[in-house]
């Protein structure tokens, strides 16, 4: 079959072979903390941008590491850097630098 | 005799520093923004252009405020800066007078001795004009070699001179080091050996070089050592542009600069380059650094910091790993503001993806008098929020509490990260909320809202910290408060310390309640929490561990309650300690004495005895 | 004469390595803090799995107890000096108690949810925590909000205190994920009324019949729960919480008001755990509990000759855990004493 390089149609289901890695990675070697998240959604219910729009870090963090990037670089631009996000995290994930090193990954790997 | 090739050495490295500092200053004042330019012309005329040279006396000359740091270290840099400036100018005076002339070459002044051999041995004839002269340079260059001991006694003693850790010094820098540590022993050699076989020295150099001639050949020494002299100076001088000590000529450059009103703002321009030229890396700004005292960091102290922005190597996750607390900026003795640079430096390393706020719209809050603004953090600490709406419902004040169901930030954290363009549309918003609510007074709730109110929003209304808004209360008389048996200890916030000079109001509103008890660090010394928003790049591990310290010296002395003034403060500090953490608005809430007003808490009804309660009942009668 | 053992701490744990220990025919001396022996079951009104009444427990030991333990209530513990042979131990009121062997039974305390401030626990009227819930239940009180008004909705919270590193304590304590279910279908057999959440990180329904009594909540209980962690509760004008958390399960922010919100406080080391270990110099863990000699072959030894440790004081510990564990102490110090 060949690749024509874009899809119509949308996954129903992560492949997670098939998915991009490089971002997850990039921010594992610069975030170490980035492996502790147990999924509570506390960052995402205490989130200041969640209060007026449809941002969900929790999400979004969880769908890099399954290597679904397609839509990460849109949404990252809703965050306000407040650190309430830090602040509540009972793993102590450092969320902020996470973010930080989203937008650098973005830069890096040309997204 | 005016000239010997010895001299070349020092007076071609002369000339080389001079054509570099004068194109290096040419360019950075130049490259200044007009306003800066106009600033410089208006200063130099006036009387900040006598306070500049007042502070370069006391400051870069006498270094006072390295005196009181430790007065060994203040002896040290003030005997080779002093000692050094004096030789200059009271050499200059004195070849005057033995050249005849008024303008003789740089070198004639400092090689002098070579020069001129005034046989008369005058060691300590201060009356006559030639003795006072040759009297007064021995005297400086001993000030100087004193400190020169120091310093060497410093690489092995550093604690004595008040340095718990040493600073980790450039291949360069070093060669710098020597190169000066070595100029003064020559002279004193040169000055020597030259006395010895034609007289004329000093007190100092007359009797060394008595001493040398009884058993060294000096008239065949003194040549060779006024050679080595001379390379000492030409080495120095070259290194000096490239080097720490470019903060020589430069700090006085700053001086002048920053009198005429002249800062760093939110870019890095010319003037952040003079600033970070300025920093002599004297390491004082590493034992004041919690990140290294507490967290074992010892990469990212304002001087390493500097250096790279010096070399141009600047590391994101260096930049990112400072908590901006202000201790270094306070304590530095040349006065560079530390946070301004490392914010600056953290705009540059943006990254491309900008922010987008679109989502947010600003609707029509209520009209109001007051608008309180609790912050992003106050709603992780409800007491605060509660306790100053109670408070906010005890005056009878109108006002509305704008975040009430959600902060959009107001902008700071942001900033702090250097994304001045994402602060702005951030700032917009709120500005827009405040304004349209016509409100005369802000009051927020955390230091951190407040300095970017204050000092970033172009607001034209009143912008209080609800300490200063309490005091103001106070002092109006529109709450009174009744006494309290607890000890307390005070917990300066950086951000409103520091930051915004806000020391006295909660001390004194403390004080007119409970005991205060004192700290060793307060006020402007006071420590960071450890919470930090500025401080990107910190781990939690490394965050406790700072606390960890603070609490302990906050609570040494086992007060009942720790206040303090800021939500994430509160927040940081309550982990683990033993004393209660409380924020001044709950500690004044708690105090409140009970009101005929209608909007009486029930609380209030509980804590009150049989015959407070009918006193209130006759009242309202 | 028979060697004297001493246990600190008059908990079910102390209680029942005393027993064992007497019937063993050593002469057992058990020195409890407050006014009476019990410890934090003498709080609790009914036992998960089965909900049977604590009570009957208590009094199992209790009876057995009688004409064989020696107790002694308000015992404050000042100094513990060990000697070649025995160890000498001093109270507050100047009697001093000779032990041959002492077993270390000072239990656990449960975290103070006022510092959990982004709950509102002593800030909100409407916040209680389980133990709380559980005293209105053994006193007969009905469940009402602050004003006296029937909840129409309660919330359960879990992981108050445990498994967050922001509160400084970051082991699982264990038993609260079960007790919240018990106390949810203790809600709703009360209050058929009421609706019930529970918002979890986890389910730890580690036990027998555990798994069985969550899916009698849901099933016959209606109790629903939402896989969520609780960031902040916010107070309505009326007095109900307002909860924001993440529908995890979802993928989208809740929100909900709950008339009545009940915090799942954990397990922390007791006051007497840590004052005792230190008295002792026993180790501690990164989690304030005492480390015994070994964690799987010698969880009831120290390194310290003669010293034992049962009970929470090593680590959260359900009321069977406790029992069986006291016992295997028990046989240790026979062991030993022999």
């Amino acid at each position: 079959m060949i690749d024509f390089g874009y899809n119509i149609n949308t996954d129903r289901q992560i492949d997670y072979d098939a998915n991009d890695h490089r971002m997850s990675h990039f921010i594992l070697s610069r975030e170490p903390s980035y492996n502790l998240c147990i999924g509570c959604g506390s960052c995402t219910a205490t989130c200041s941008a969640g209060n007026f729009t449809d941002f969900n870090f929790r999400k979004l963090h969880l769908m890099i590491k399954r290597g679904e990037i397609s839509e990460v670089k849109t949404k990252i631009q809703k965050c306000m850097f407040c650190g309430k996000c830090l602040l509540v995290c009972p793993r102590g994930v450092n969320t902020r630098n996470l973010i930080l090193t989203i937008n650098c990954a973005i830069d890096e790997l040309k997204l | 005799m005016t000239f010997d090739l010895f001299v070349l050495p020092f007076f071609l490295g002369l000339i080389f520093l001079l054509v570099v500092l004068g194109i290096k200053y040419t360019r950075w004042i130049n490259a200044l923004p007009k306003a800066d330019i106009l600033k410089i012309r208006n200063g130099i005329f006036s009387r900040k252009f006598f306070l500049s040279i007042k502070e370069i006396f006391f400051e870069s000359l006498i270094h006072r405020k390295m005196f009181k740091q430790n007065a060994l270290s203040g002896w040290m840099h003030m005997s080779f800066a002093f000692g050094w400036f004096m030789l200059i100018v009271i050499g200059n005076i004195e070849s005057r007078v033995y050249s005849g002339k008024h303008i003789n070459p740089p070198y004639y002044p400092i090689f002098l001795k070579f020069f001129v051999h005034d046989k008369k041995v005058l060691p300590f004839e201060i009356y006559t004009v030639p003795g006072f002269f040759r009297f007064s340079m021995d005297l400086m260059l001993l000030l100087i070699l004193s400190g020169l001991v120091l310093a060497f006694i410093k690489r092995q003693h550093s604690k004595w001179f008040g340095y718990q850790r040493k600073t980790k010094q450039t291949e360069f820098d070093r060669f710098a080091l020597t190169a000066l540590w070595f100029i003064f022993p020559l002279r004193l050699l040169a000055e020597s050996f030259t006395a010895g076989y034609y007289l004329g020295g000093g007190f100092l150099t007359n009797s060394l070089g008595w001493v040398f001639s009884c058993f060294l050949p000096v008239q065949y020494l003194a040549y060779p050592a006024w050679w080595a002299y001379s390379f000492a100076l030409g080495a120095f001088f070259v290194t000096l542009p490239y080097s720490r000590y470019m903060h020589i000529p430069t700090e006085v450059l700053l001086i002048f600069l920053r009198n005429f009103g002249i800062k760093t703002e939110k870019n890095f321009n010319s003037f952040s380059e003079i600033e970070v030229n300025s920093c002599p890396r004297c390491g004082i700004c590493i034992d004041t650094c919690q990140l290294n005292t507490s967290a074992c960091i010892h990469d990212t102290q304002s001087i390493y910091f500097l250096r790279s922005v010096r070399q141009n190597e600047v590391k994101q996750d260096v930049a990112f790993d400072c908590l901006l607390c202000g201790r270094c900026q306070e304590i530095c003795p040349v006065g560079i503001n530390l946070n301004a640079i490392r914010i600056t430096k953290r705009r540059d390393i943006q990254t491309l993806t900008p922010n987008s706020y679109n989502y947010l719209i600003p609707t029509q809050p209520p009209s109001v008098d007051v608008v309180y603004f609790a912050g992003c953090m106050t709603h992780l600490t409800p007491s605060i929020k509660k306790s100053m709406t109670e408070i906010l419902d005890v005056t009878g004040v109108k006002y509305s509490f704008l975040d009430a169901d959600g902060t959009v930030c107001c902008g700071r954290p942001q900033m702090m990260a250097g994304k001045i363009d994402a602060a702005q549309q951030l700032m917009d918003y709120n500005k827009t909320l405040i304004q349209k609510s016509g409100a005369k007074t802000l009051v927020t709730s955390c230091p951190i809202c407040y300095k970017v109110f204050k000092e970033d929003y172009n607001l034209n209304i009143q912008v209080l910290h609800h300490t200063q808004y309490l005091w103001q209360l106070m002092n109006e008389n529109k709450i009174s408060l009744k006494p309290s048996e607890k000890t307390v200890v005070y917990h300066d916030p950086c951000e409103l310390g520091r930051g915004s000079g806000i020391y006295e109001e909660p001390r004194q509103i403390i004080k007119s309640i409970a005991g205060l008890m004192s700290t060793e660090h307060e006020k402007a010394d006071a420590l960071c929490c450890g919470g930090s928003l500025g401080n990107v790049q910190i781990n939690s591990k490394q965050r406790n561990a700072i606390q960890k310290d603070v609490l302990d010296e906050l609570q040494k002395f086992h007060p009942d309650t720790i206040v303090t003034a800021c939500p994430l403060c509160k927040k940081t500090l309550a982990k683990g300690s033993e004393a209660k953490v409380e924020d001044i608005a709950e500690f004044v809430c708690k105090a409140l004495q009970p009101t005929a007003n209608k909007k009486i808490r029930k609380e209030q009804f509980k804590s009150l005895t049989k015959a407070e309660l009918i006193e209130l009942a006759i009242e309202k009668l | 004469m028979s060697k004297k053992v001493v246990i600190i701490g008059g908990g079910i744990a102390g209680m029942e390595a005393s027993i064992t220990l007497a019937e063993l025919g050593y002469h057992a001396t058990l020195l409890e803090k407050s006014h009476s022996t019990g410890g934090h079951v003498q709080d609790w009104y009914q036992l998960f799995p089965n909900r049977r009444p604590a009570k009957e427990v208590l009094t199992f030991s209790e009876l057995r107890m009688e004409g064989k333990v020696k107790t002694i209530n308000d015992a404050d513990i000042i100094e513990i000096e060990k000697n070649i042979n025995d160890f000498r131990i001093l109270l507050r009121n100047g009697k001093l108690v000779v032990a041959d062997a002492i077993v270390v039974a000072t239990g656990f305390d449960l975290f103070d949810a006022h510092r959990k401030e982004e709950y509102g626990y002593g800030i909100y009227e409407n916040v209680i925590t389980s133990a709380d819930l559980e005293k209105r239940f053994s006193e007969g009180k009905k469940i009402l909000t602050h004003d006296g008004a029937a909840p129409k909705r309660i919330g359960i919270i879990h992981c108050v205190g445990s498994r967050d590193e922001k509160s400084g304590n970051n082991y699982c304590s264990k038993v609260c994920c079960v007790t919240g279910v018990k106390q949810a279908i203790e809600i709703r057999e009360m209050l058929p009324e009421t609706e019930v959440f529970c918002f979890y990180m986890d389910l730890r329904m580690f036990g027998r019949h555990f798994e069985e009594l969550y899916k009698e909540s849901q099933e016959k209980w209606g109790v629903s729960f939402i896989r969520g962690r609780l960031s902040e509760a916010n107070e309505n004008t009326d007095g109900s919480i307002l909860l924001k958390v993440e529908d995890t399960l979802a993928g989208k922010p809740l929100k909900m008001k709950v008339d009545l919100l009940v915090l799942l406080a954990g397990f922390v080391p007791s006051g007497g755990t840590k004052a005792i270990g230190k008295m002792l110099g026993l180790p501690f863990g990164d989690d304030g509990f005492i480390t015994p000699k070994d964690e799987h072959t010698s969880t009831n030894l120290t390194d310290i000759q003669g010293v034992f440790v049962t009970g929470s004081c090593t680590g959260p510990k359900s009321i069977q855990d406790s029992i069986a564990d006291a016992r295997a102490a028990a046989t240790q110090v026979a062991n030993y004493l022999k």
